[in-house]
């Protein structure tokens, strides 16, 4: 049975994903004119954090504790199903994209009470707009990955993604260039990156993600940070997968090729952080319905194919 | 089947007994609760038998009431609804016991019991009814036992105008049964739902329509939904757990015994069943996120439930028209589940709300917050029924709409108007659930958690051992109906044949049950890892002693329970941008001086529904019905002529 | 070529999309002239076979046309009415977007009913619909008089688009006269903004309502 393979995978994907991190803040460095953290940074950080003493507050019960627990272990499931070079991983099934939106769906409803447990303004703050754009990214999401479905015929993760060729990208060209553009827009939206939020800002008004760590600290941050970078692979690699249609038949190949497309899609967002702006607060939801409007706009074009 | 009678022997006598016990409220209390149990328990074991055995077992006793007949059957369908119903009735006596324990002497506890009991055999009678005589003796059975259990905190005025609404909901919505009916079993002998034949097009879509609206009246969705969020609030916890979880499903059992009957169906039935599946998820959903009571949020988490099973089924009737029975087959099954997985997480959550009003004495969000240290055992259980509400993995709710998904999904992948259905089924399913786990975090996140804002929140007591022995029984059957979903497939699917008799038999639930039984191994893969991290955190603390402080709050030092995010302010974002369709009337603070002083501020989202319409209508009703106020002035000699003038034209007419 | 001029149909509805939501002045000026050129390279895309001299002179003189010479004259309307930049719609951005996508979608279900010979590509029925839609929007829900002249350069577009639908290769006579309504159009409306701007000091259609000797009452304050 084939479990060396996806197991190899796995493996890579939980060790891999800091660094994407690393490049994105590389990127910006550069733009900066700046040298930069090292690319390594992030694994610097969790070992120092996973060798601190945490500190609570008074106010928090163990909703706090378990907040961090439950979201990444929800993610590091979602990877379980999470497709690499458009081979499937261990659990593949029909449908199983919506397990996928659903288990990011429980990482975030145990980030958003672990936020509420400390009674503070700022978390609740943080918390409240995370559900509001969570509102909006769903739908749009869920839209893209429908025409996705559509375009290929297929109803799982890993076959959508596998009966992706060149081919499909000359005949459906537009549909997924609009699915590709609507995708990163969710990915910037959902990872906290700018426009939708800043990860940099050292102001707790403006922060959005952050702020909702704000009270977290020793193995509890670490797991949040390690969740994080978690969620930016799954992102990014939806997009990689788009972008790289699957060619040859050879596994290390195909592998290493995915591996180069997932830093140039962290190198990408790293360039739109450093070209934009952050969006006025009450301007993401309309980011995030433009998102919307593309997906729909891909599937209507589907639909009527 | 005799223990199915054995069960309704058991609930009215316990009523009964409970009844003549009434001065001593505890024994009567105890009569009551363990009639309910043991009911319970004798029902639940023949209906678990015919899901496992697929057999229907039918009882016929010769009744002299006209058009009526003692007809009782027990097929999968009626045990698919009747298992979730003696569960959840069972466990809600038991939760009663300790919730209505300190009413006693304040509140007639025997006619309480009572009327619990006569709902449980009145919901039990219109599951297994075979005849629409005794159907609608159970319907109104049902009717009356429930408002007498909403009316138990009368002496507050909103509570008496909850119940009136919901009367009037409850007969104008039997009546409408009842016109539907007479033209089903037109110019038989008995109404028995056996002779009942699909009427020719015209007649049907009438007789569709009047059963869909009367039907509605009960289950509750959108627009029929205004006596929902009063009526569910303002029962007693353990009421409104059995009246959102069970009684708003005989709702969609009498649709789906309709949709049986009506065989051949006309596609746009389905596009109407999805759209007010549609509508009713979204809006639903949205409304809770308004509310600041906890049992309305809950309430209109009802209203949004419905819409989803209602959507599930409109996509089956679309389905079954364009011939794509597998579709079908899944969509009807997706949609019993949800049945099932609703009366459970429900059941819990007005549980759970029922611990707060108890623990609390009040159910207003913003006057609750940190009750998870008072009460830390409730608060897990209700955090447990919310991630269940909100179709998280590794619980029920999600197996239940992933099924739904899966019908949207193939439905996409075949042509014409089925690819748009499932696309509108998908949608509202995808933005229903991110608005409900908006909802859901901030009535949890509120009430249980952070600092206490009140004193009495400051103050509140641990709920009793009987109402936490409910709660745990549910959470659990809520996980392992999550995990064990695979296993509930085959009773759906009897269910399903047994109600529409589709063709080609269970294929397509066995290809369902692959991808089913993946979700249960990543469920499970899911709480592995949980098991790990936490297990790995405990390592890495290594005995270390994790220091205390306050919270952060940006090192603000002084910080109030006032200053935390409440509920309105959780919900601001989005209550501002739905505004058009959330009419929320607020009083802002108006800031004319230099220094801080006192300030208030209040939104309330309005009860669209009612205010738009409903209220405008009753008042030109009732305005016209002024008009013939003359024929009422009370003189007796002039009532007695129209009884003379009435019988002396009846004698006419026959002549 | 085909996915190409697809290509195409969707950058026209993209900015289809754009147009009915942007709030500056000079970005609507051009998003109008690029989707003015974009629409002048489909008919090169749409035909089979290579596209003749005479089409290439066209697109051409078009292109020029739209993408220059239109927006040449409606900035130098802007500069001279001394109007302010922002065009903010009246109605909500997720209104617009949802209003635009519902348009296309309502025009893909007609045009599938339209009586039409058949298209080598085939959105262009619902993409030309719905431009002359997003022009009526564009009229309808902007305040200033310039906004209307480019709802009016929109729906040329549109009709443009619709055009090639039914030709191919669009013959000499059907262009001229529509280029030459549309340059007399704007020539025209450009003046009379410059005019209505001396007079009232703003081409706000707002506040144009009204007469202001009527508003108080008297005459000559």
């Amino acid at each position: 049975m084939e479990t060396i393979k996806p197991l190899s995978q796995y493996l890579a994907v939980m060790l891999l994903s800091p660094l994407l991190l690393g490049v994105i803040n590389r990127v910006k460095a550069f733009f900066a004119g700046r040298r930069g953290q090292p690319v390594l940074q992030l694994y610097f950080d969790l070992y120092k954090l996973f060798a601190k003493t945490p500190v609570y507050s008074r106010t928090t019960t163990w909703v706090f504790k378990a907040g961090p627990i439950v979201s990444v272990s929800a993610v590091v499931t979602a990877l379980a199903v999470l497709p690499f070079a458009g081979r499937p991983s261990f659990l593949s099934f029909e449908g199983d994209f919506v397990f996928i939106i659903y288990l990011l769906g429980l990482a975030r409803f145990a980030t958003v009470l672990a936020a509420l447990d400390t009674g503070s303004a700022f978390e609740g703050m943080g918390a409240s707009r995370e559900m509001q754009f969570g509102v909006f990214a769903e739908p749009a999401f869920f839209l893209g990955l429908a025409a996705l479905a559509r375009v290929t015929g297929q109803t799982s993760l890993a076959g959508m993604f596998g009966a992706l060729t060149g081919d499909s990208w000359r005949v459906a060209a537009p549909v997924l260039a609009l699915l590709t553009a609507s995708f990163f827009i969710v990915l910037l939206a959902e990872n906290s990156r700018v426009p939708a939020d800043d990860p940099n800002t050292h102001l707790e008004l403006t922060m959005i993600h952050e702020v909702m760590a704000l009270d977290h600290s020793g193995p509890d941050l670490a797991y949040i940070l390690y969740g994080a970078s978690l969620k930016l692979w799954l992102f990014g690699s939806l997009i990689g997968c788009m972008v790289l249609p699957r060619h040859s038949g050879s596994w290390a190949s195909d592998c290493a090729l995915f591996l180069l497309v997932m830093f140039a899609v962290a190198a990408a967002v790293g360039v739109v952080e450093s070209a934009m702006a952050r969006l006025r607060l009450t301007i993401v939801p309309y980011m995030l319905i433009t998102a919307f409007a593309f997906s729909s706009l891909a599937l209507i074009f589907q639909l009527g194919r | 089947m005799v223990l199915v009678l054995l069960s309704f022997v058991i609930l009215l006598f316990s009523a009964l007994l409970a009844l003549g016990l009434s001065r001593n409220p505890h024994r009567a209390q105890d009569a009551g609760a363990y009639g309910a149990v043991a009911a319970s328990v004798a029902g639940l074991i023949p209906s678990v038998q015919t899901l496992l055995s697929g057999r229907t077992a039918t009882l016929c006793l010769p009744w002299p009431v006209p058009l009526g007949s003692l007809t009782l059957t027990l097929d999968p369908l009626a045990a698919f609804f009747l298992v979730p119903m003696f569960i959840l009735t069972g466990l809600s006596a038991v939760y009663g016991v300790d919730y209505l324990r300190h009413y006693a002497g304040k509140k007639p506890l025997g006619l309480a019991w009572a009327a619990f009991n006569a709902l449980t055999a009145a919901m039990a009678l219109v599951f297994t009814a075979g005849n629409a005589v005794l159907f609608m003796l159970g319907w109104e059975l049902m009717a009356a036992s429930s408002f007498l259990l909403v009316l138990f905190e009368h002496e507050k005025a909103q509570v008496r105008r909850a119940a009136f609404i919901y009367l009037t909901a409850g007969g104008a919505g039997a009546l409408l049964l009842l016109a539907s009916f007479s033209l089903l079993g037109a110019g038989a002998a008995v109404l028995d739902f056996s002779s009942f034949s699909a009427p020719s097009r015209g007649l049907a879509s009438v007789v569709f329509l009047l059963a869909l609206c009367g039907f509605g009246l009960k289950a509750g969705f959108v627009p029929l939904h205004i006596w929902l969020p009063e009526a569910h609030p303002a029962a007693p916890s353990h009421v409104s757990a059995v009246m959102s979880g069970i009684m708003i499903k005989a709702g969609v059992y009498g649709i789906i015994r309709v949709l049986g009957f009506l065989v051949p169906w006309q596609e746009w039935w389905g596009w109407t069943l999805l759209f007010i599946g549609a509508a009713s998820c979204v809006l639903g959903a949205l409304f809770s996120l308004a509310q600041h009571e906890l049992k309305r949020v809950l309430a209109y988490s009802s209203i949004e439930n419905v819409g989803i099973i209602m959507l599930a089924l409109g996509l089956g009737v679309i389905g079954v028209s364009v011939r794509a029975y597998p579709l079908a087959g899944l969509a009807f099954a997706g949609a019993l589940l949800h049945v099932l997985n609703h009366s459970l997480f429900k059941g819990l959550l007005f549980m759970g709300a029922g611990s707060v009003l108890h623990g609390a004495g009040t159910a207003e969000l913003e006057a609750l917050g940190g009750l998870s240290k008072r009460m830390p055992r409730a608060a897990l259980l209700f955090l447990v029924g919310s991630a269940a509400a909100c179709a998280l993995p590794p619980f029920n709710g999600f197996a239940g709409e992933f099924l739904i998904y899966i019908g949207a999904f193939r439905s996409l992948n075949s042509a014409g108007p089925l690819a748009l259905a499932g696309v509108i089924a998908g949608l509202s399913l995808a933005s229903a659930g991110a608005l409900a786990a908006a909802a859901f975090t901030r009535a949890a996140g509120t009430a249980f958690l952070g600092e206490p804002r009140t004193e009495r929140a400051a103050n509140a007591c641990e709920s009793g051992p009987l109402m936490l022995f409910s709660m745990r029984a549910l959470a659990l059957l809520c996980l392992l109906a999550g995990l064990g979903a695979p296993f509930l497939l085959l009773p759906a699917a009897r269910a399903v044949g047994s109600a529409f008799g589709l063709p080609s038999g269970y294929a397509a639930f066995d290809a369902a049950a692959v991808p089913l039984t993946y979700i249960s191994a990543g469920g499970l893969l899911l709480l592995a890892l949980i098991a790990i991290a936490a297990a790995k955190r405990r390592a890495f603390l290594g005995g270390k002693i994790p220091a205390e402080g306050v919270t952060w709050d940006c090192g603000y030092a002084a910080p109030t329970a006032r200053m935390q995010y409440g509920a309105s302010s959780f919900a601001q974002p989005l209550t501002d941008f739905f505004q058009p369709v959330l009419r929320k009337i607020g009083q802002y603070p108006v800031i004319s001086e230099y220094f801080p002083g006192k300030a208030s501020f209040s939104a309330e989202a309005q009860a669209v529904f009612y205010n738009s319409f409903y209220y405008p209508a009753a008042a030109r009703i009732r305005d016209l019905a002024y008009r013939f106020s003359w024929l009422q002035h009370g003189r007796l000699q002039i009532y007695i002529m129209y009884i003379v003038v009435t019988l002396m034209g009846l004698l006419l007419w026959k002549l | 070529m085909h996915t190409f001029a697809e290509l195409i149909i969707v950058l026209i509805i993209l900015l289809d999309l754009a147009l009915a939501v942007t709030g500056s002045l000079s970005s609507c000026i051009r998003l109008v002239a690029v989707q003015g050129v974009v629409a002048g390279l489909l008919p090169l895309l749409a035909g089979s076979g290579a596209p003749h001299l005479r089409a290439l002179l066209f697109a051409a003189v078009i292109m020029t046309l739209k993408g220059a010479v239109f927006p040449w004259l409606l900035m130098r309307a802007r500069d001279k009415s001394g109007a302010r930049k922002d065009v903010e719609p009246l109605i909500s951005y997720p209104a617009s977007i949802v209003l635009c996508l519902g348009a296309f979608i309502a025009s893909s279900w007609m045009g599938s009913r339209l009586p039409l010979p058949e298209t080598q590509v085939a959105w262009i029925v619902p993409a030309s619909l719905a431009t002359i839609f997003t022009g009526f929007l564009l009229i309808t829900t902007r305040s200033k008089a310039i906004t209307q002249v480019l709802g009016y350069l929109v729906i040329e577009n549109g009709i443009y688009i619709f055009g090639l639908a039914l030709f191919v290769e669009q013959p000499m006579m059907v262009e001229l006269a529509i280029l030459l309504d549309v340059f007399v159009a704007v020539f025209v409306m450009g003046i009379a903004i410059f005019h209505i701007s001396r007079e009232f000091d703003h081409i706000d259609t707002a506040e144009l309502s009204e007469l202001s000797d009527w508003r108080r009452g008297e005459y000559g304050k």
